[in-house]
Parts: structure tokens; sequence; C-alpha cells
């Protein structure tokens, strides 16, 4: 995750709480999705941004999880997400995401 | 209060809010991402 958007979401996190933020992740991949996931629940994998050593644990989810499908009204929905829905291999990037997110610190 | 993480190959920042403020939501903070 760039440094940018790591700073941004400690900041965040310091002003609201880490338990009222839920962080969505559109990545292509399962591989980087599972890195997203995991630089907002444990921390920068890669210890080069604000998130290194921050186990924040925020709420994660991957946009496509049937989770956060079924509040997106369709027309809104066909017209932000489209075919990409069908692009992507939607059941792994949600488990990726959820794998990470059950590695949430209690 | 949602953080949107889009990436430029996936499914972008701003459509990731437009789906969060249709369903109710508030976006604190947008990015779309290049993963490399």
């Amino acid at each position: 995750m760039d440094l940018q958007s790591q700073e941004s979401i400690l900041r965040l996190s310091e002003t609201h709480g880490p338990g009222n933020l839920l962080v969505l992740i559109g990545a292509p991949d399962p591989e980087a999705a599972e890195i997203s996931a995991e630089t907002v629940v444990l921390g920068d994998p890669a210890y080069a941004g604000a998130l290194a050593g921050a186990q924040l644990g925020l709420d994660v989810y991957h946009v496509l999880e049937d989770a956060v499908r079924q509040d997106v009204p369709d027309d809104v929905w066909e017209a932000q997400i489209g075919v990409m829905a069908d692009i992507l291999e939607a059941d792994a990037l949600g488990a990726a995401v959820a794998g990470m997110r059950e590695q949430k610190p209690t | 209060m949602v953080i949107a993480l889009g990436e430029r190959d996936g499914i972008s920042g701003p459509a990731i809010a437009a789906c969060v403020e249709a369903a109710g939501g508030k976006v604190v903070f947008v990015a779309t991402e290049c993963f490399v």
C-alpha cells in the first residue's frame, strides 16, 4: 500500500477510532488484496510505511464480497462495478481478505 | 465510516465510494492504488 495512503489511514484511525472504520478493497488479484488487508489489520508487512507495526485491526472487506454487494442498489452496482464483477475472481478475492479479517487482534 | 481503497487494475476508489454512498454509507478516504 502506498505510503500516503498508510499515513492517511493511520490519521483517520487516530481521529475516529479504529472500531468506527471499515476498509473496502478493490484489488484485482488475491495476493494484492491480502497484502492490503494485512496492512490495515496487522500492519505494513513491508515495514515501509506509517502502518509498520501498527496493528489497527480495522474491519476489512473486498468490495466484491456478498456482504458488500447486497447493500448496493443494482443500478449503481452495474454502473460502477459492472463487468469487473464477472472478470475478477470474487470468491478468491473474498477468501483472501477474509483470511486476514480473521486474524484481527482481539 | 468507510475507507475506499481501490486499485487501478481492479475496482477504482471512486467506484467503491459511489457504491458506499448509494448504500447510505459515509466515505472518509478514497484512493486508487497501483500495485507493483
